[in-house]
């Protein structure tokens, strides 16, 4: 109903609702199975998280979008900057009626298409392949496309 | 209609309006009450049993974003301003790259079905959720004023009514077949009737766009030419600084805006909430892909209707119409098309509200009834019929103040309010989002800072603004108390609350917790356990 498979009865989100406050210097990552019943239940995810396939993917995720995102808000506000305050610049003319501002803006229609097939690609060759992989280990079935 | 009588047009005809706009709710209300779910799961009525396919999503998603507001709003603003209503689009439509590189996939992943699911993962619940509430149901109420204010303007112009009263009575029409899709439809009814509206919106500035385009010799050139031919303000029409190159002060204002546009959108809770109708993360980043394109196709549209408003009807009648700058589409139409074609805009400029309306509606109910009623009250131990019953009945309570606060605010210059939402949105939402998704060490201390701060000084420098006092156009005309230069706060808010969620954390005591930290993390990631 919600999506494939979830972790039994408890969901993680409603079971927190009382969070089980570890005492201060109390750690010990193996032992905290009896103090929560409910969690033992679904994937180890520290495990999960600590897994050199998981690690590369965080890696290859963050290291797409991070810089992909800095790079078109910087753009975007290039283009902000230059309209508020460069108006005989954005105002000459190219071809016709056609000016610098117009050119711009359709340039960040532009650029906007291009990050949008850009992520598109890159996830499908070099992310979704690894959720995969991480998804079939948890025993869990492929994320299916309709 | 008297402008339009001087001018030498025929007048619009409220009768064919009427029906047009009529003949659009029965189609939506019949298929709201044939996709209805009588199931009272919490699953099937804020996310639609997450059955709808990407592409639904998507269109669904460009349906719930465009407003009257930016469909009426930003036509007019290029007819009028030029350059300056262009920008506007340019903000809305990069947006989405936020949502699609940052936030669409991993709230996917984490949440079931509010905002709140997001940003309480790994943190202390009935504090966080009380915050997360708190700032959706602002954002919400702002966002909803707006579009029921503009709604009274809107029916001056196309139904021809002009009293008070007949306005209240239209603005309480609509509000009422909003809370019916709702309490009918669930998300599943009100998805069909986003669906439908986008789907009409769109094919509407597409045959028109095509129309103007065509009437200028496929010459995007040209038609700039006629319109700066026709246009007071002349060659510097294309030119940015028509609304906002006065002054430094205007200046700055409008970069906060831009700012405030872009990065809000993302965190807006009823497009977020949008995310829990597909089944996975690769229907949700589906989703977003289809709403970019019509995103696209929509503000090139817009382009070319704004300047061929500008050269068919000119600003002149546009900003002598009743309604000022947003009847330049519907005038345009009345020009190319006749009275048949005005009928269909206004119908879609109406259906648009009553849609946008609906969306934030069901948002603010599964707000209250998700993060407050069963997790903040119940303690996460409410029954779903129960919890969808309370859902329910906060939908007519919210429908209910919609319509008083539309009434009140009708006249008002409210328009304020939508750039206000985005702010608060970008200033409370997105920071925490952020931090909590991928700053390992931020804890619940940092994630109540960037909230509340964000939001608190959103509000508080709208206040001191001349939105609120001290301008011509301000609310309170006769007073004087601001001191804060710019309408727009997002250039302060933003950076504030990044900075409060940052030294929240730094000095909270309540630590991280690792395990809740990796679970969110592999699951916002991979899907996993979601």
């Amino acid at each position: 109903m919600y999506d494939v498979a979830r972790p039994a009865p408890g969901n993680a989100l409603e079971e927190t609702g009382r969070i089980p406050a570890l005492p201060p210097g109390d750690h010990h990552p193996a032992g905290v199975q009896h103090r929560r019943p409910a969690a033992r239940t679904g994937p180890d995810y520290a495990a999960i998280q600590a897994s050199p396939e998981f690690v590369s993917l965080r890696r290859r995720f963050r290291g797409f979008v991070f810089p992909m995102s800095f790079a078109f808000f910087a753009w975007y506000m290039t283009y902000v900057l230059l309209a508020a305050y460069a108006h005989d610049f954005m105002s000459r003319k190219v071809f016709g009626q056609v000016n610098v501002a117009i050119l711009f803006g359709l340039g960040q229609f532009a650029s906007t298409a291009l990050v949008t097939w850009l992520y598109l690609r890159y996830a499908r060759r070099r992310l979704d392949p690894r959720v995969a992989q991480l998804r079939a280990r948890a025993g869990l079935p492929e994320e299916q496309r309709r | 209609m008297s402008a339009l009588a001087a001018g030498g047009t025929p007048a619009s005809d409220p009768i064919v309006n009427t029906v047009v706009f009529a003949l659009f709710v029965a189609i939506t209300l019949y298929v709201v009450y044939r996709a209805g779910s009588r199931s009272s799961s919490t699953s099937d009525y804020y996310a639609a049993g997450s059955a709808f396919t990407g592409r639904q999503n998507g269109i669904a998603l460009s349906g719930d974003f465009l407003s009257a507001a930016s469909f009426l709003g930003i036509a007019g603003a290029i007819a009028v301003h030029g350059y300056d209503g262009f920008l506007y689009s340019i903000g809305f439509l990069v947006a989405w790259l936020v949502d699609l590189l940052l936030i669409a996939e991993l709230t996917r992943n984490t949440g079931r079905f509010t905002m709140g699911d997001v940003i309480s993962f790994r943190m202390k619940q009935r504090p966080v959720r009380a915050a997360a509430a708190t700032s959706t149901l602002v954002i919400s109420f702002f966002y909803m004023l707006a579009q029921m204010a503009g709604a009274g303007g809107l029916v001056a112009l196309l139904l021809d009514i002009h009293t008070r009263l007949g306005q209240a009575l239209v603005i309480g029409v609509v509000g009422l077949v909003m809370v019916l899709y709702v309490l009918v439809g669930g998300m599943k009814g009100t998805t069909w009737v986003q669906i439908i509206k986008a789907g009409v919106l769109m094919l509407a500035v597409v045959l028109i766009a095509v129309f103007l385009f065509g009437k200028y010799g496929f010459s995007f050139s040209n038609l700039l030419s006629a319109a700066t031919e026709k246009s007071p303000l002349g060659e510097h029409l294309l030119e940015p600084g028509g609304s906002y190159g006065k002054d430094n002060t205007t200046k700055l204002d409008f970069v906060s805006l831009a700012l405030a546009l872009v990065l809000g959108l993302s965190s807006l809770p009823h497009l977020l909430m949008r995310f829990y109708t597909v089944p996975n993360s690769l229907e949700a980043r589906r989703s977003v892909v289809w709403a970019t394109v019509c995103m696209l196709v929509f503000y090139a549209c817009t382009l070319v209707i704004g300047f061929g408003a500008a050269a068919l009807v000119g600003a002149d009648e546009i900003k002598g119409a009743p309604g000022g700058e947003n009847s330049a589409a519907p005038l345009l139409a009345l020009h190319i098309g006749g009275t048949l074609l005005l009928g269909v805009i206004a119908a879609v400029a109406f259906a648009t509200i009553l849609a946008v309306v609906a969306g934030l509606t069901i948002t603010a109910s599964a707000s209250f009834a998700h993060d407050v009623y069963a997790n903040i009250f119940k303690r996460g131990k409410a029954e779903p019929a129960d919890e969808v019953r309370v859902a329910r009945l906060t939908a007519i309570v919210v429908g209910v103040l919609a319509i008083a606060g539309g009434v009140l605010a009708n006249g008002q210059n409210v328009a304020f309010l939508v750039a206000l939402a985005f702010a608060v949105a970008a200033s409370a939402n997105l920071s925490t989002m952020l931090y909590s998704l991928f700053w390992k060490r931020f804890n619940t201390t940092g994630t109540l800072w960037g909230m509340y701060g964000g939001l608190i000084a959103c509000l508080l420098l709208v206040l001191f603004s001349p939105v609120v006092s001290g301008a011509p156009d301000a609310i309170f005309k006769g007073l004087d108390f601001a001191w804060f230069p710019l309408k727009n706060p997002g250039l302060v808010s933003i950076p504030f609350s990044f900075l409060c969620g940052f030294a929240g954390t730094l000095v909270g005591r309540s630590k991280a917790d690792p395990e809740k930290q990796a679970e969110m993390e592999v699951r916002s990631m991979t899907g996993i356990g979601s």
